[in-house]
Formats: structure tokens, C-alpha cells, sequence
């Protein structure tokens, strides 16, 4: 009886693990600007091509405007390592959807968007919300770049089997919550280090009814629990999105893929090392009030009094007072986009508060699309007019302000309400103060010009 | 391996890869003097140069993937760190940098205080403090080979390239 993770991990051994850690092949490999020309320049100085020029896919995101797809008179060291990145897929034949492409996004908004990430697969990528990608039923996390330097040389990465860790959503979620408020509660309970170790496989009802969308938020999310890797296993919906999509498997291939994907799921009696389980009606809307993802509390609830150090520093940071109350709190931006919370879904969930209303005069609102084909969706059903009619500003795919290395950032001293997925300090912007939230409370407080409870206006 | 320095202690927890270096100093294209931002936005720290060994707290190197923390504690100087824990992509890259990673149990760690003299000798898995205990660490054997005989990874997995081309001959 095997685990989901079991499974992915045997039929992916090249070597097994010794004394010497597994050789893992990988299938996809994803790059981008960041993470990358090092790992290029190593290969040079070794005389290496890319092994599978046909499994490795790069794109700009991290570093690139959100203000127009354009370069000029952009940050000098930035271009020049967005240009790194062009130069490096060029001279060795990697395929590359630049700021020209229609199919440039963050990188894990695209894979998923190109059917290449698949069920079973194997995929990682220099960044640690490659976990997104688990939402997929495959096994996908973060990697270093002298590991990004390895798979691009062997397609493989020496590997240690992790811990299996279940995470079971009982039940359904009531309205005004969603997946984003189902992993900021686990964090919550486990810790940023609670899943160190180990692959997270998300299950429970809450979770099979969620899209794909709201998969990939918890599933990029497990990296702040500590765990590497999360995963989902496919069923009908995964299916449903992957059809049709440019790499995924057509005609025959398909049928062979799906009957392969359909032995996927954990046997029944597979061991977990650890597992949790929540009871997603007891949920309510998530915010962080600290310095790490697992600060988190609901929305409706007050500031905790601090048990440690960290804990003091982290009010110190942000300002805030023991006992106090979340909603209601002044804040000055609000961010929707990134990797955890930038797909059509969310960009919807968003639009349907703000539509015939108006973003509080406090507040800069900016909405980032994660893709490309994202915002042409979106601009599709109308949804940028929506944002613009309210106030916010409409931009081009990428990071932005979940990262501040791109010049969109949250000045010191102001306080956002993020969709994204880090609140450390200084991840805004140096003096920033991160509060993470759904894109719905997001909305909420960009009306309100506060903390506030999207379900006041549901 | 071995190191022997005055210890620099940080007594937080889950310090994370942003709070190392933080995300505006990741535009480079190389790795050249990044250790010069090196907690940069957390003066409170007080990470000095001279020491090879950092202490931290639990959770060490939490957050991103970024390479680049430990490029800028290895250009800053440090060859050690020790913590009752690290994030796994955080030791995976350390190990890969011969920044050895040195776990100890919460008792342990409570002995080290700031400038104390503590010896970290990889070969025999030994950490010892000043006037102090002399305690074990564990440590991936495979990592501990290549960094004690300089053993190159990929050139490691490039001896297995046969088996790597049947198996993608396999799948296919």
C-alpha cells in the first residue's frame, strides 16, 4: 500500500538510495531570471549543455515591470539579468516566453496553464512556490541553484525520501472562506517548521470540492508549513483543466495518460507519518498579524499576547498591540496577484466585491495578474473595468509586489493587506507591514480602507 | 573540515532566507561580494565580521529557495551554522556550499553564548565548546563525503548517465 508520494517517487528512481541519496529524474524543469545565471555560468565553466532542452521551460516574472511589458528605463541590474536569462535560453536552445510572448506569466501560473504540469509528474524550479504545482497530483518543490544547475546538466537531483504528512479538510467550507483561509489555519496550528521534513498530501471533502485554482493556493502555501512539497490527488476536476491544454497528452496518449493518473491516489491503508485533520466548517476568513505565515488568526479575532521573543519583535514590526482587533485596522495598499492568489478565479472573487463600488481614497490598490493569458481572461469577461471603475490599478503579469525586487513595493511604515504568501519582514518593501489574506478580505478592506469582513458585503 | 571560531548568536527563531538577504539584492547575475548585505535590514542582529560559526534559532533558513543566503554567509565569512533546525531547501543549499549545517538539541544550544570558542570538526561528526561538553552532530553521510573529498555532485550523477539514458529510454 503505497501513499500518492510513494508513487510518484518509485516511478521516478533512476538509482535508488544508498548511503548516497536517490538519483530522482525530473520531468519538467521550469527557470526563470533569478535563480538561473549562476547556475549557467557553472555549466559553462564545465563545458555542459541542458540534457533535455524539451523538458526545460523559462520565463520572466520575479524582477520584470508590472507597469508595461517594456524594459526601457527599467532598473539597469534587473534588465540585465532579465537579458542573463535571454542570452543564457538562446545559447543553449531552451524555450523562452519572454516579455513578448503571450504565454509569460509566474512561472507557476504558466506551467499549469500549458499542460505541462501533469498529473504523476515530477517538476521543480530555483523557487520554493513550486509547490503550487502539487495541486496536480504532482510531486513538485523548490530547488537551490547549484540544483538548478544539476538538473539542467543530468535532468536528475540527488534526493532523500521525505516523510509522508496528511492533511485532511473535513466537511465544507462556509461562505467568505476559502482555500487561502484553509492553509493560513493550518500553518496557524503546525508551524512554519510543522511539516519540515515531509510532503504534505492535502485530502478531505473541503478539498475535493475545491477547483483547480484553490488547489494550487493551498499546495503553494505548504512551503511556509515547512514541507517542501503538497499534494492533491487528481481527480475529474484535475482532469477537466489539464484537457486540451498545448503539451498535455491528445488522442490515444490522452487515454493512456488518464488510466495511468487514475492509479494515482494513495491506497486505501497507505501509512502517513503524521497526520492532521480540520474541520473545514470550523473555519472562518484568515489574516496574519506577525512576521511569519503561521501568525495567523481569524479575522475576527485579536491580536494574541506574545509567547516569545520573536513573538514582541514581530508586534514590534508591525505595530500592533496585544488584545487588539484586526478589523478595523487602518491599512494603505492592498496587493491581489502573485503565485498563490493570481489566477481568473481569484481576480473573480475579487471583482465580484468590488464591482459598482469603490476602492477606499487611503488606498493604493494594485491587481496583478499571474499570467499573461490570465489577464487576457480576465479583460475578457470585463473584470479590468471593474477594477479600474473602483480605483485600482490594472497591470501586467509578474511577482510584483510579492517580492519588492521589481519596483512595485510597499513604502516603509504602511500596512497591506496581500494575497501573497509571505509576510516576513521587509518582503514588501523594506519597513513594509504584510498582513496575508484572501482575495475576498482583500477586496473587503480595500473598500473599507481597513481590515475588514468580506461577508459584510455577501 | 574543521572550524574553529568565536561563535556570533542570533537567539531568534525562523529566521528567514528574506531576513538573510533580503529579495532587492537578488538582480545579480554572479555571486561577487554579495556578502556584504548580509542582514542587511537587521542591524539589531549585530553580525560582525571575524566569526566562522553563526548560532541561530530553531527553523534556520525558513522562506525561498534563494541560494544567495548562503552564498552571502559563506562570502561574509561563516564556514558553520548551528541551530536545533534547519528548512530543508535552506540545508540542501548549505551542504552544496560546504556551509556545514550543524544540528544540536535544544541543551546544547542553550550553552552557546556569545564569543564562546567552539570546534566543529566534520570528519568525526564532534562539535566541542569552550570550557564545555563535547557533543555529536549528525549529518547526511553522502554530503559529508563530497564536501571532506571534494566530490562534485553532478559530476557524481554524470557517472550514472547510462542509467539515466535507459531510463528515459524506458518511458519513452
Amino acid at each position: 500500500m503505497k501513499t500518492l508520494y510513494d508513487k510518484i517517487w518509485d516511478s521516478h528512481v533512476v538509482v535508488p538510495e544508498t548511503d548516497a541519496p536517490a538519483i530522482l529524474y525530473i520531468d519538467i524543469h521550469l527557470i526563470h531570471e533569478v535563480t538561473t545565471p549562476q547556475a549557467f555560468a557553472g555549466m559553462k565553466k564545465r563545458g555542459l549543455g541542458v540534457r533535455r532542452t524539451d523538458k526545460t521551460f523559462a520565463t520572466m516574472d520575479h524582477s520584470i515591470p508590472t507597469s508595461s511589458r517594456s524594459l526601457a528605463g527599467f532598473d539597469e541590474m534587473a534588465a540585465k539579468q532579465v537579458q542573463t536569462l535571454a542570452s543564457n535560453c538562446r545559447e543553449f536552445g531552451v524555450p523562452l516566453y519572454d516579455l513578448n510572448s503571450a504565454k509569460q506569466g509566474i512561472v507557476h501560473v504558466i506551467g499549469p496553464e500549458l499542460g505541462l504540469t501533469q498529473p504523476g509528474r515530477t517538476l521543480v524550479c530555483g523557487d520554493s512556490h513550486t509547490s503550487t504545482h502539487g495541486a496536480f497530483g504532482a510531486l513538485a518543490h523548490g530547488i537551490g541553484t547549484s540544483e538548478v544547475e544539476m538538473v539542467l546538466a543530468t535532468q536528475c537531483l540527488l534526493q532523500r525520501k521525505s516523510k509522508n504528512f496528511l492533511v485532511n479538510f473535513d466537511g465544507h467550507l462556509k461562505p467568505g472562506v476559502t482555500a487561502k483561509d484553509m492553509i493560513l489555519a493550518l500553518i496557524a496550528k503546525i508551524g512554519t517548521g510543522g511539516g519540515t521534513g515531509h510532503v504534505f498530501e492535502f485530502g478531505g471533502s473541503a478539498v475535493r470540492a475545491l477547483d483547480m485554482d484553490a488547489r494550487m493556493t493551498i499546495c503553494n502555501m505548504s512551503i511556509e508549513g515547512g514541507a517542501r512539497a503538497g499534494l492533491v490527488a487528481p481527480d475529474d476536476t484535475t482532469f477537466q483543466y489539464v484537457a486540451g491544454r498545448e503539451f498535455a497528452p491528445k488522442g490515444a496518449a490522452w487515454d493512456e495518460a488518464l488510466a495511468r493518473w487514475k492509479k494515482l491516489p494513495s491506497d486505501d491503508g497507505a501509512h502517513f507519518d503524521q497526520a492532521i485533520t480540520i474541520d473545514a466548517l470550523s473555519l472562518e476568513p484568515m489574516i496574519t498579524y506577525g512576521t511569519n505565515p503561521g501568525m495567523a488568526i481569524p479575522l475576527t479575532a485579536r491580536v494574541p499576547a506574545p509567547a516569545t521573543p520573536e513573538d514582541v519583535q514581530a508586534l514590534k514590526y508591525m505595530a500592533l498591540e496585544p488584545g487588539q482587533a484586526l478589523l478595523g485596522h487602518p491599512i494603505d495598499v492592498v496587493f491581489i496577484g502573485s503565485c498563490t492568489n493570481g489566477r481568473l478565479s481569484d481576480l473573480r472573487n475579487a471583482a465580484r466585491l468590488l464591482r459598482g463600488r469603490k476602492v477606499n481614497p487611503r488606498v493604493r490598490m494594485l491587481v496583478v495578474p499571474g499570467s499573461y493569458d490570465v489577464k487576457r481572461l480576465a479583460e475578457a469577461e470585463g473584470l479590468d473595468r471593474v477594477f479600474k471603475e473602483a480605483g485600482a490599478e490594472w497591470r501586467e503579469a509578474g511577482c510584483s509586489m510579492c517580492i519588492a525586487m521589481n519596483g512595485d513595493s510597499v513604502p516603509s511604515g504602511n500596512t497591506s493587506v496581500s494575497t501573497s504568501n509571505r509576510n516576513f519582514e521587509g518582503r514588501q518593501g523594506k519597513g513594509a507591514r504584510t498582513l496575508l489574506a484572501s482575495p475576498l478580505t482583500a477586496a473587503a478592506s480595500a473598500i473599507e480602507g481597513c481590515v475588514a469582513d468580506p461577508r459584510q458585503f455577501e | 573540515m574543521k572550524v574553529a571560531s568565536r561563535i556570533v548568536v542570533v537567539p531568534q527563531e525562523n529566521i528567514d532566507t528574506d531576513q538573510i538577504i533580503p529579495a532587492r539584492f537578488l538582480k545579480i547575475t554572479d555571486k561577487a561580494g554579495i556578502g556584504q548585505h548580509l542582514f542587511e535590514d537587521r542591524p539589531e542582529f549585530q553580525v560582525k565580521k571575524g566569526s566562522a560559526i553563526l548560532v541561530a534559532g530553531d527553523n534556520f533558513g525558513c522562506g525561498s529557495s534563494r541560494e544567495h543566503a548562503v552564498w552571502a554567509l559563506k562570502d561574509f565569512g561563516f564556514q558553520a551554522v548551528i541551530s536545533t533546525s534547519f528548512a530543508d531547501i535552506f540545508r540542501q543549499n548549505s551542504l552544496k556550499n560546504a556551509l556545514l549545517p550543524v544540528v544540536v538539541d535544544s541543551v546544547t544550544h542553550a550553552l552557546l553564548k556569545q564569543d564562546l570558542l567552539v570546534t566543529i570538526d566534520l570528519a568525526s561528526q564532534k562539535l566541542s565548546i569552550e570550557n564545555g561538553p563535547t557533543v555529536s552532530f549528525p549529518i547526511d553521510s553522502f554530503s559529508k563525503t563530497c564536501i571532506l573529498e571534494g566530490i562534485d555532485e553532478i559530476g557524481y550523477i554524470l557517472k550514472h548517465d547510462s542509467a539515466i539514458s535507459s531510463f528515459e529510454q524506458k518511458r519513452n
